[in-house]
């Protein structure tokens, strides 16, 4: 029983939703697709990593679970709602938040307006925002100030994101990701651009302050995926069939990852993973 | 505070190197006329211009307000003019597919052309130079922001689709904002642009404002107050100019490099 339908908030409130997602990939200018009949299951509550070489089509299938559609006739995303057994067809596009590499802070509003950037856009067109103390705002405010907080961006909350480090502002992004308190939330390599010691601590944060939400995690770090990933899913390698015609059927290669809780600890045990997933990366059966 | 510090300093430097400018070009332009000799009502020497416009300082003053009147009737006319139509272009694909080849076409007709049926039809007053000024400053102003409007970074628009966004709501929220630093250029540009129009339609026909009384002195061969003229709308001119600068960069920090 299949129903169109887009995700009310009350209903993903639900611990026991799930989500299945099937996709195709076809640029309008290529006759071979990306990938074709892609399955992959979103469970609640987890943090999915996706790895693959660049040019795979990771944060293709990240669009597309978005419901941004920038593919040709070919390709189509169907996203469906598994909710105590029952599976229903959804849209997402209202039930998700989106994290990017850039932090995509605007400059011409602070840290604390970057965090409340949702209801700044949506607000009517006369709305004095900055002066507003109606309840409710004052409570979103609260809300920002303290996610800020937790953050460890306390002085930063009514500065401009250009007076701001990397690390901060990509902090200031995560505080926006998690204001916006939807059910799943999609990161397009959220750390790749910051140094090491940065990148540590905020997959901390992350997988601290995520771990109620359905994460998926796109990331070319090994070390990243088998840190965070409660699922992890390698893009299979295209290269040595690229001159044949037919499509092999699309399947994901799952790597094995340590059972612990996340986020786990640098150490040996994990660096012997990451060595496994690294060789898995590189010879890929097809 | 360091950063205060370097600021003043870099100003106070750009201060020092404009009055050098200013004293060199005097110096030439004094050297012309002692070496040459040439009549005065060929060219005058500095310091009778200096003197004409002291002596007629309440005279130039008067016209020189209403001057300033019409570059900034014409400023605000033709930005928001310019902003309404660059908005509109963006938010309806009708509206942008009809109207650019119009507002092409318009730009073939030389402004000058314009100005004596601008002044027949408006008259003699203010309100045909007002209109001058908008005209000349409308299509930079338009075009600048036009091109900050489409030129949005992917990301921005990628993220606010996440969150529901209307359509105006992206042009007014996410599209303008972001297109402020290139329309910020558009708007240094009009304000430079601004005094020509002004100019051009007092010459046309007038009563009052500085092109009026230079066009006045040039006819009773008194180069020495029309160069005072002269001197007074360039300055206008120039401390227009540092003022939308310093506006500019005051409202838009992040646009800076």
């Amino acid at each position: 029983m299949d129903v169109v339908s887009n995700v009310s908030h009350a209903k993903t409130q639900d611990v026991d939703v799930s989500y299945e997602i099937q996709a195709s990939l076809c640029y309008a200018d290529q006759t071979k697709p990306v990938y074709k009949n892609l399955r992959m299951t979103l469970p609640k509550q987890t943090f999915t990593c996706l790895l693959g070489e660049s040019g795979c089509g990771k944060t293709s299938l990240l669009r597309q679970i978005t419901g941004f559609d920038d593919g040709s006739s070919q390709s189509e995303c169907i996203v469906t709602e598994v909710n105590k057994g029952v599976r229903r067809t959804v849209t997402l596009s209202d039930s998700i938040a989106y994290m990017a590499q850039q932090d995509l802070l605007m400059p011409w509003l602070n840290s604390l307006e970057n965090v409340l950037l949702c209801d700044y856009l949506t607000q009517p067109l006369w709305h004095k925002w900055r002066r507003n103390t109606a309840k409710k705002e004052r409570e979103k405010r609260d809300k920002a100030l303290f996610l800020l907080e937790t953050l460890g961006l306390v002085e930063a909350a009514y500065k401009a994101p250009n007076q701001l480090s990397g690390g901060m502002r990509q902090r200031v992004a995560l505080a926006r990701t998690l204001m916006q308190d939807k059910p799943v939330v999609l990161m397009d390599e959220p750390f790749a651009a910051l140094d090491a010691i940065n990148r540590y601590r905020l997959q901390d944060l992350a997988a601290e302050m995520l771990a109620e939400k359905s994460v998926v995690l796109v990331t070319h770090d090994a070390q990243e995926a088998i840190r965070l990933g409660q699922q992890i899913l390698v893009f299979p390698n295209q290269r040595d069939n690229q001159e044949s015609d037919v499509q092999p059927v699309f399947d994901f290669v799952r790597p094995s990852f340590p059972e612990t809780a996340i986020p786990r600890p640098i150490n040996a045990e994990l660096g012997r993973y990451q060595a496994a997933l690294l060789q898995a990366m590189e010879a890929v059966p097809c | 505070m360091l950063a205060i510090f370097r600021l003043r300093r870099a100003s106070s430097l750009n201060l020092i190197r404009l009055m050098v400018i200013v004293a060199a070009l005097l110096f030439a332009w004094w050297a012309l006329v002692f070496i040459t000799n040439v009549p005065h009502f060929i060219l005058p020497a500095p310091q009778r211009v200096f003197v004409t416009l002291w002596e007629l300082r309440s005279l130039l003053f008067s016209h020189f307000l209403v001057t300033l009147l019409e570059i900034v009737g014409g400023l605000m006319l033709g930005v928001i003019l310019g902003f309404l139509f660059a908005i509109n272009m963006q938010l309806f694909r009708l509206v942008r597919l009809w109207l650019l080849p119009v507002l092409l076409f318009s730009q073939a007709v030389p402004v000058f052309a314009l100005a004596p049926i601008l002044v027949l039809w408006l008259g003699y007053g203010m309100f045909s130079k007002v209109v001058m000024a908008a005209i000349i400053i409308f299509f930079p102003v338009l075009m600048t922001c036009f091109d900050g409007l489409r030129n949005t970074p992917t990301g921005y628009l990628d993220l606010a689709k996440t969150m529901n966004v209307k359509p105006w709501q992206m042009v007014w929220r996410i599209r303008f904002p972001a297109a402020l630093p290139v329309i910020a250029s558009g708007l240094r540009m009009a304000v430079v642009v601004a005094p020509i129009g002004a100019i051009i339609g007092e010459w046309v026909g007038s009563g009052a404002g500085l092109g009026y009384y230079m066009l006045h002195s040039n006819a009773r061969m008194q180069v020495a107050e029309m160069f005072a003229a002269l001197l007074v709308l360039a300055c206008l001119s120039i401390s227009l100019y540092y003022l939308a600068d310093w506006l500019l960069k005051k409202w838009i920090p992040w646009g800076q490099g």
